[in-house]
This record gives structure tokens, C-alpha cells and sequence, in this order.
């Protein structure tokens, strides 16, 4: 059963097969959206009348802790489904657990930096910047906060049913998503961040 | 927002239409009572998953709206028929075009294009459904409640007024503060979710959903355009998805994506907008393409002239598409090195539509045409489009544009586009598959008045519009003086409006007729047809086919009749499994409506209370694990002798 040899238990249907090829079509039109909200922060990055600029607002710390926190998850992640393909459900289940916490804690340090910058005085009001910069991080954390929702319900269904065609497809599909934040959140690092603190 | 402002006061006109939809709406409910309806209604329609239902309530909606932006249109042009008119003022006239040019492009073309690509494209492929029912009744319904959001603007809350491009800052807060544009806004967002939606269920049907032996090079050229329709909604929808949540945030949380003084850019609206915008008129026009592409074929007796071309320039005009939105704002700001490229781009566009224009010429010639209705609409079509074509590359030299940018030139060309393009398709889809959608053909008689009075009241209502553009009259003024001389030709416009929604009022005659008179003994295959949906029933059966076909060949059925392989034996039939119906997608689309609902009219608080129903419809969906049902093949066989007879 656990042979990692054959097609695996997520691949073993036709309908499993056509509905994760339709979630990396979907990661596609997730891509174009980030892009465009890439695209308008690169715009209006400057625009910071009124308010403060990147350099006096971002602390280096927080997204650092932010980013190993969201990364550490998607190597939990894979390590889940790892266990998933062992048929390993306890295990699977531990790593899941420990992805959600650190998912919530990427979910709690973000809040708090949001917190940081409407102390600093820059809201999603104050100017163009503002509004680019809570909107791509806000839908960036918006998905982390709705994937979390998503691997509870899938903890539950995992628990009552085991690991089965169709809750292995679920869970396989719940961790493309996962790992596509991830990948968000380098760029988010790179373009926001560190370019905004050179 | 103002309690008191909550329903549309003071013009007899909306007033009007308030009491008559008020009276409809209670009429609708009493009758469907009377008849005891609701239970059928529910269960047959509103909680289906099955593609060929979900296809037909997107035709009557779609139907519907088309009534609902005509109406709008000819109120336009009675406005502007004489000099100085005074039916509406010029608020009431900017809500007109502005809901005109939103309910036709997304709420007449999409959803018409969409139901038929529903019903006839799984068919084309020897497909049992779509490859997400469940998820294809969601995109009907955010579709369907997204439309119904829009439409109550005029009489709720009153209507967006900035125009279908809803340019910045017009349709923001500043010069904008009423709720109109939120509307806009809201509605769109919701209906976009489902075209989304329908965009990647349709990829993933025909990749993963074809019949045995149906390569990608032998798929009917319907099915082609539907695939690359399909991708360009991938590709464009979420930049739509995004400029309007940015819209939303602005006027609805104040932020400044577009507002100057805090640093925001009107023109990342515009560019946004035209990112979506421009490949969205291909996605209509693409599967109109291939609905020609299907009836030229058949009523010329012939296979398509030039298959693989024709894939190509589908797909070179889709790669094209992304490239050209600078087209539509040459005029504002861009330096000549960005306007020539642009021109170029949007130039090359030209040369893989001549293509396919040939390949239908071709497709023709030494053909036996057989001039039914639906023929008769691919004819008209290929000289008027080609009119929107060549004056499409005439707006696309950037130098010349700026005479006729936002001029009426602009707007005849793009109706010259759009009309022959999409509704001429819609009209030849509809007239060529009607039986399989109902069992029986619309009348060939009354079809001829539909298609000569629409054919005339369409080129007289917009070829004046070429002239009276390059005259100076700019795009939607909704009043002008005696010296312009453009009176008579926006009188005979308006009178070609009316002509032309007389050949509507025809086609409605025609279905009421033929609901009532049409013979229901037709066959599967009335019009002796090239494509697999013709091997089927006449309504066709709930599961498609008895015995998925083995496809050799490009226009399988053709080549089936030709080797007598129509005929199905018993042992070949397997119990066919089906999905269950579920209320989960209409009452999910109920929960974003309310939400939009509350949110256009600003109550934050409210919007969030409700959406608790959203995350609750998330949840019950995740805990869904419905796995369908199967029909006995003693019962499919049952059905088979009785529609084929023969066997
Ligand atoms: C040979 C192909 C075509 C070319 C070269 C072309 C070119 C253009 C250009 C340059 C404009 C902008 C003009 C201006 O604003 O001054 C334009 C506007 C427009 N075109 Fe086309 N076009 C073509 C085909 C189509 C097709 C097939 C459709 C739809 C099915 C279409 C729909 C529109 C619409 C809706 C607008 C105006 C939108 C608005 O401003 O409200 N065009 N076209
Ligand atoms: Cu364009």
C-alpha cells in the first residue's frame, strides 16, 4: 500500500486526477491575481504623501520571524504529506497540527506588524502606498488565514474517515495551496521588504 | 448611506418599472404557487448539476438580459433622435449607457456564450458532464445573483452612471458619491467568480474528458475556441478581480488606489481595466468563431476548410489579445515609441482573423449550402464583421486614433464587432442547436423576418454612427444642436433601433410558436450533422451517451453515419454514474449576494455579520461527500429503444 513506486493514493481516481489538475490551473489565475497586486505596488510604492516611507516603518526583525515561521510550515507540510503517502495518519496528523501553529503564529506576528504601522501612521487611508501595501499583504494573509480554516475542516474529515482516495486528494490540494503561499511570500519578502529597506 | 434614499424617486419612468417589477415579482410567486411548482422548480432546476439544465437557465437569463439592455438602448436612441430632446435628462442618460454596455457584454454575451459552450461543448467530446457539476451550478448562480444585483440598481439605490469602463476618477468617491458605482463594483465581482469558474472547469472537461481516440487535433472547432476562451479567462479575469476590489476599497473604505491627492493613479485603473477588457471581447467573440465554424460546416455539407490554420490563428489571436490595451488610451499620455508598438500589436491582430474569414470562405466554395436560418446568420456575419475588422484597423493607427478616439466612429465599430460577432453567433447557435436542447427546430419562416428585420435595423442603426464620428459627434452625449446636422442620421438610427427590436420581438414569436406548434418527431440529428452531440437524443437524455463513442477521425458522427457505426447493443451498456443534485451553490450565491448587497449601501457591520453564511457555506461544502448515484443499464438501455426505435 505505502509504496511511494506506484501512482499515488491522491492520483488514484479519475475524478482526483482531473480536480488537482483543475486546483494548478486555478494556482494559475492565483498567480496572475498576486501579479497584478504585485504590479499595482510597484506603482504606487512612492506615493507615500503624508505618511511614513518604507525604510522609517519596516522592522527587519518581525519579517524575518515572520518569514521563518512561514516557511518552517511549508517544510511541515511536506512532511505531512510524506507521512500521508506512508499511510501514516497519526504522523500525518502531528505535522499538520504543527503546520497550523506555525501558520497562526505568521498569522499573529503580521497582525501585530499591521498594528506597528498604523501606530507609525500609515493606514490603508493615509495614501496610495498605503493602500498597495495593505492590499497585497492583507490577500496574502487573508489566504494564509483562510488556508488554516481549510486544513481544520480537512483534520476533522481525516480523523472520522482516515486516509482515503478522497481525503488524501483534499489534503494534496491543501498543500499545493499552502506551498503557493509560501512562494507569495518570498517575492512579498523580496519586493516589499528588502527593497523597501535598501 | 441615507434610508430615505433607499428606493429610486421622482421619475415616472422608474417608477413605472418599480411598480411593474413589483407586480411581476408577486404575479411569478402567485402563479408558481397556483401550479405547485415550487418543489419541481427546486429540485429540476434550481439544485441541478446537470451541464445541459445549468447551459439553458444561463440562455434565459442571458435572454432576459439581452430585453433588459435593449431596452436601455433604445432609450438612447429615441433620445437622441431629434435635436434637443428632451426624454432624458443627461444623469438618466449617463445610468443608460453605463448599464447598456455592462449588460450586454457581461450579462447578455457572457452567459449566452457560456449556456451554449454548457450544453453542446461535454456533447462534442462524448462527455458524460463537465468535470465539476457541482462547481458549474456555483458559476451559474454567483453569475445569475451578480446580474440580479446590478439590475436592482435603478431602482434601488440608483445605478452606476460612469460608464462600462468606469473610468478613474469619474467613478470614484469625488465626483461619483453616490452608490451607484458600487454596484458596479460588487455586482461584477460576484458574477466574476463564476466566470472564473466556468473558465477552469471547462479546460480541465476537455483535457481530461475526452472520448476514447478524440486527440487534441481532432476536437470539433467549437470545442477548440472553447479551450482557448477558457485560458484567456484564466489569464484575464483576475486582473479584473483585482482592479475592482481596488475600486472597492476605495469608494468603500476609503483607501487611494486612484485618488491623485494621496498619490494614487488613475491611470493603473485604466490600464487594468484594458488588461481584462481587451482579451474580454475575445472571449466572446472566440466561441462565436467556432460556432460558425460548426454551422458553415454542416449547411455547406463539407469538413472545415484549413483545421489546423484555423487552430493556430485561434490561438495567435488569443496570445495577441494580451498584447494590444494600450489601443484604447493612445490619446492619453503615452509616448510615440509605446503608441507604435501598440498599433503594431494590435494591427498583427488583423491577419489571423483574415485567416479564419478565408478559411470559412473556402469552407464554402463547391459546397451544397443549404440556407437554413442558422446558415443565414454565418453569412450576414462575415461581410458586417468584416466592416468592424477593417475600421478596427483603422482605430489602431495610433496617429489617426486621436481623431477617432471616443467619437461614434469608436462606438460603430466596436458594435459592428460585437453584434455580428456575438449575436449573430448566438442567434446561429441557438437556431442550429435548439432541437438538441428542446426537441424541436424554431420555425425556418418566422426565423426569416427575425433575420431580415434584425439584419436591417442593426446596419441602419450603426453605419450612421461612421459617419456622424468622423463629423466630431464624440461617444455618449446625450443631446446636440440643429446646426450639427447630425439629425437625420441619428434619426434614422433610432429608427434602425426599433427595426432591429422588432426582429427581436421576432425571435420571441418564434419560440412561443414553435414551443406550441413545432413537430416534436425530429430525430437525433435533424440537420444531418458532423459532431458527436448529433449522435444523441433530441432533448438529449440526462446521461449523454449510452456507449461512449470511439472517435477515429475529425467529424466522428459524419464519419459514423458514412460506416453505419450509429447503431448501440445492449451488452455494450454499463450502469452510468451520475452526480447528485445539491442546494449548496444556489444558496451559497444567495450568502455573497446579501453581502454585496449590504456592502454596496456601506453597512460594514452588516456585511460582516452575513458573512458568517459565506464561511458557512465553505464549511458545509468541505463536509460534502456526496459521491452521485448510477442509473441501471436495464434503464438507459429503455431509454435508448425508445428514442433510436430501431434497435
Ligand atoms: C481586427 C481586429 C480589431 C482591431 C484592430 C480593433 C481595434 C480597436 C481599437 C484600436 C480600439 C480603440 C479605439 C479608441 O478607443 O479610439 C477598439 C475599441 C473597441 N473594440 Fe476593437 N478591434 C478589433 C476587433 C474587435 C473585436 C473582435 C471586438 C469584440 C468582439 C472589439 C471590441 C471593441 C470594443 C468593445 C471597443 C471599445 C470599448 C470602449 O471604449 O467602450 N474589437 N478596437
Ligand atoms: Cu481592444
Amino acid at each position: 500500500m505505502a509504496s511511494h513506486t506506484s501512482t499515488p493514493l491522491e492520483y488514484s481516481t479519475k475524478q482526483n486526477e482531473m480536480n488537482i489538475l483543475g486546483f494548478w490551473i486555478f494556482l494559475g489565475a492565483e498567480i496572475v491575481l498576486f501579479s497584478t497586486l504585485f504590479a499595482s505596488y510597484a506603482v504606487l510604492e512612492g506615493s507615500t504623501v503624508g505618511g511614513p516611507a518604507q525604510g522609517e516603518i519596516f522592522v527587519l526583525k518581525d519579517v524575518l520571524i515572520e518569514t521563518f515561521l512561514l516557511l518552517t510550515s511549508s517544510f511541515t507540510m511536506g512532511l505531512a504529506l510524506h507521512q500521508m503517502r506512508d499511510n501514516n495518519k497519526t504522523a500525518m496528523l502531528v505535522w499538520t497540527v504543527i503546520t497550523l501553529l506555525l501558520g497562526a503564529g505568521f498569522v499573529y506576528f503580521e497582525i501585530n506588524e499591521f498594528i506597528h504601522y498604523v501606530h507609525e501612521g500609515l493606514t490603508m487611508q493615509t495614501n496610495a502606498f498605503g493602500s498597495a501595501f495593505f492590499t497585497l499583504l492583507g490577500t496574502h494573509g487573508l489566504h494564509v488565514s483562510l488556508g488554516i480554516g481549510w486544513v481544520l475542516m480537512l483534520i476533522i474529515q481525516i480523523l472520522r474517515r482516515g486516509i482515503t482516495a478522497v481525503t488524501a486528494r483534499k489534503f494534496f490540494i491543501v498543500s499545493l495551496y499552502w506551498h503557493f503561499l509560501d512562494v507569495v511570500w518570498i517575492f512579498i519578502f523580496t519586493f516589499v521588504y528588502l527593497k523597501g529597506l535598501m | 448611506m441615507d434610508l430615505s434614499n433607499f428606493f429610486v424617486t421622482g421619475d415616472p419612468l422608474i417608477l413605472g418599472s418599480q411598480i411593474a417589477i413589483g407586480l411581476t415579482m408577486v404575479g411569478l410567486v402567485v402563479l408558481i404557487t397556483y401550479l405547485k411548482k415550487w418543489k419541481w422548480l427546486w429540485e429540476e432546476w434550481f439544485t441541478t448539476v446537470d451541464h445541459k439544465k445549468i447551459g439553458i437557465m444561463y440562455i434565459i437569463a442571458g435572454v432576459l438580459m439581452f430585453f433588459r439592455g435593449g431596452v436601455d438602448g433604445l432609450m438612447m436612441r429615441t433620445q437622441t433622435s431629434r435635436p434637443n430632446m428632451e426624454f432624458l435628462d443627461a444623469q438618466h442618460y449617463n445610468e443608460v449607457f453605463t448599464t447598456h454596455g455592462v449588460v450586454m457584454i457581461l450579462f447578455m454575451a457572457m452567459p449566452l456564450l457560456i449556456g451554449i459552450i454548457n450544453v453542446v461543448m461535454p456533447l462534442q467530446i462524448g462527455a458524460r458532464d463537465v468535470a465539476f457539476p457541482k462547481l458549474n451550478a456555483l458559476s451559474f448562480w454567483t453569475f445569475f445573483v451578480g446580474a440580479m444585483l446590478f439590475n436592482v440598481s435603478f431602482v434601488i439605490g440608483g445605478s452606476p452612471d460612469a460608464g462600462w469602463t468606469a473610468y478613474m476618477p469619474l467613478a470614484g468617491k469625488e465626483f461619483s458619491p453616490d452608490i451607484g458605482n458600487n454596484y458596479y463594483a460588487i455586482a461584477l465581482q460576484i458574477a466574476g467568480i463564476g466566470t472564473l469558474a466556468s473558465g477552469i472547469n471547462f479546460i480541465v472537461t476537455i483535457l481530461k474528458m475526452r472520448a476514447p481516440g478524440m486527440k487534441l487535433m481532432r476536437m470539433p472547432m467549437f470545442t477548440w475556441t472553447t479551450l482557448v476562451t477558457s485560458v484567456l479567462i484564466v489569464a484575464a479575469f483576475p486582473i479584473l478581480t483585482v482592479a475592482l476590489a481596488q475600486m472597492s476599497l476605495d469608494r468603500i473604505f476609503g483607501a487611494h488606489f486612484f485618488t491623485v491627492a494621496a498619490g494614487g493613479d488613475p491611470m493603473l485603473w485604466l490600464n487594468l481595466f484594458w488588461l481584462w477588457g481587451h482579451p474580454e471581447v475575445y472571449i466572446v467573440v472566440l466561441p462565436a468563431f467556432g460556432m460558425f465554424s460548426e454551422v458553415i460546416a454542416t449547411f455547406s455539407r463539407k469538413n472545415l476548410f484549413g483545421y489546423a490554420t484555423m487552430v493556430l490563428s485561434i490561438v495567435g489571436i488569443a496570445f495577441l489579445s494580451m498584447l494590444v490595451w494600450v489601443h484604447h488610451f493612445y490619446t492619453m499620455g503615452n509616448s510615440a515609441a509605446v503608441n507604435s508598438v501598440f498599433s503594431i500589436t494590435t494591427m498583427m491582430i488583423a491577419i489571423p482573423t483574415g485567416v479564419k474569414i478565408f478559411n470559412w470562405l473556402f469552407t464554402m466554395r463547391k459546397g451544397r449550402i443549404k440556407f437554413s436560418n442558422a446558415m443565414l446568420w454565418s453569412l450576414a456575419f462575415i461581410p458586417c464583421f468584416t466592416i468592424g475588422g477593417v475600421t478596427g484597423v483603422m482605430l489602431a493607427m495610433a496617429a489617426a486614433d486621436y481623431q477617432y478616439h471616443n467619437t461614434m466612429f469608436l462606438v460603430a465599430h466596436f458594435h459592428y464587432v460585437l453584434i455580428p460577432g456575438v449575436v449573430f453567433a448566438v442567434f446561429a447557435g441557438l437556431y442550429y442547436w435548439w432541437p438538441k436542447m428542446f426537441g424541436f427546430k424554431l420555425n425556418e419562416k418566422i426565423g426569416k423576418w427575425h433575420f431580415w428585420l434584425f439584419i436591417i435595423g442593426f446596419n441602419l442603426t450603426f453605419m450612421p454612427m461612421f459617419f456622424i464620428g468622423l463629423d466630431g459627434m464624440s461617444r455618449r452625449m446625450y443631446t446636440y444642436s440643429e446646426s450639427t446636422g447630425w439629425g437625420p442620421w441619428l434619426l434614422l438610427s433610432a429608427i434602425g433601433a426599433f427595426i432591429l427590436a422588432a426582429g427581436f420581438a421576432a425571435l420571441v414569436y418564434n419560440i412561443y410558436w414553435s414551443f406550441r406548434y413545432a413537430s416534436r418527431d425530429i430525430g437525433g440529428d435533424p440537420w444531418d450533422a458532423r459532431t458527436l452531440e448529433w449522435a444523441t437524443a433530441s432533448p438529449v437524455q440526462e446521461y449523454n451517451f449510452a456507449v461512449v463513442p470511439e472517435v477515429s477521425d475529425h467529424d466522428e458522427f459524419w464519419n459514423m453515419k458514412k460506416a453505419g457505426r450509429t447503431k448501440i447493443k445492449r451488452e455494450d451498456i454499463k450502469d452510468i454514474h451520475m452526480p447528485s443534485s445539491s442546494g449548496i451553490p444556489i444558496l451559497f450565491s444567495i450568502a455573497l449576494g446579501i453581502v454585496g448587497f449590504f456592502l454596496v449601501f456601506e453597512w460594514i457591520t452588516l456585511a460582516a455579520i452575513f458573512s458568517v453564511l459565506i464561511i458557512a457555506g465553505l464549511i458545509a461544502n468541505s463536509f460534502d461527500y456526496d459521491d452521485g448515484y448510477h442509473i441501471p443499464a436495464e434503464k438507459v438501455w429503455e431509454t435508448e429503444r425508445k428514442w433510436r426505435g430501431d434497435l
